[in-house]
């Protein structure tokens, strides 16, 4: 397991990740085959582009999942990942690596819980933000152990 | 602005639970999502491994409840059979981790149906509260999604 991250180890503008991934072709028939999202526009060339698409596109979901990947990097085993939220602002195609990124925003106390609020994203390879999002940790506290 | 997609019909839908649906979760499963997403976090690969963690053994990840789906009410809409669909986006909220032999009951309720005009012609916005609730009766996650139809 990754080295732990503690609550006293943040502050607002600690940057999470990055966190890079090289989507393929390959990658989106074992997503739908793992998710169940059999949606043509994401391996069927000739389907997407009848649906006025570039060619095949991430699922949605797909890049949901890389940023929970990112945040359950962040929080580590002892930690916690409470909330999460994405939009699908921008298409993202295979063959173009993403950056999935972060940045805490808030840390508070509620009810006995350490709370990390982050701010959370997907660039492509042009740095335009296809998907943001924000994510919310609990990470445990060197005060509380 | 009058509804013109957005049946009276359809509207009479919002609130309204489909049927749920209860699954066992397999410990392939899991270890097949974490390797289709590309995650190689022990606890969600490991069974070895994740037995030495604090949750005693293997956990999905986040967005695992994804591939577990309940269906949502029959929403007939004035699109005709020509219509696109796009996924718009998910906030979800955890509270339990989910472990391979678990049993996830999912119910999906329809929360709320918005008709707005776009660049392409009309777009509907279907807005649904998916929960997920283990053999226990515990929520272990609740996700609120988006699904945009053009």
């Amino acid at each position: 397991m990754a080295k732990q991250i503690y609550f006293e180890d943040v502050e607002a503008g600690y940057e999470i990740g990055p966190l890079e991934k090289d989507p393929t072709t390959q990658q989106l028939v074992k997503y739908a085959g793992a998710s169940g999202d059999f949606y043509q526009i994401h391996y069927d060339k000739d389907f997407a582009l009848a649906n006025k698409l570039p060619g095949v596109i991430l699922h949605g979901a797909l890049k949901n999942a890389f940023l929970g990947h990112l945040m359950t990097d962040f929080a580590g085993e002892h930690g916690w990942l409470r909330k999460l939220a994405v939009q699908y602002r921008g298409m993202d195609v295979p063959g173009v690596k993403l950056q999935c990124k972060g940045k805490v925003v808030r840390k508070y106390v509620e009810n006995g819980d350490h709370l990390v609020d982050c701010e959370i994203w997907i660039e492509n390879a042009k740095g335009e933000k296809t998907t943001p999002g924000s994510g919310t940790v609990i990470l445990p506290s060197r005060g509380a152990r | 602005m009058a509804n013109k997609v957005v049946t009276e019909e359809a509207r009479k839908q919002v609130g309204v639970e489909g049927e749920p649906v209860t699954v066992e979760i397999e410990r392939g499963a899991i270890r097949r999502f974490a390797e289709a997403i590309g995650d190689p976090n022990p606890l969600f690969n490991s069974e070895r491994q994740a037995r030495k963690s604090r949750f005693g053994g293997m956990i999905a990840p986040p967005t695992f409840y994804r591939s577990l789906m309940s269906p949502i009410p029959t929403i007939r809409l004035n699109m005709g059979e020509a219509f696109r669909g796009l996924d718009g986006g998910s906030e979800w909220e955890y509270f339990q981790p989910v472990r391979s032999g678990d049993r996830i009951t999912v119910r999906t309720k329809l929360v709320d149906l918005r008709e707005s005009e776009g660049r392409l012609g009309p777009m509907v916005f279907i807005v649904m509260e998916t929960s997920y609730t283990n053999q226990f009766g515990e929520v272990c996650a609740l996700q609120r999604s988006t699904a945009i139809r053009y």
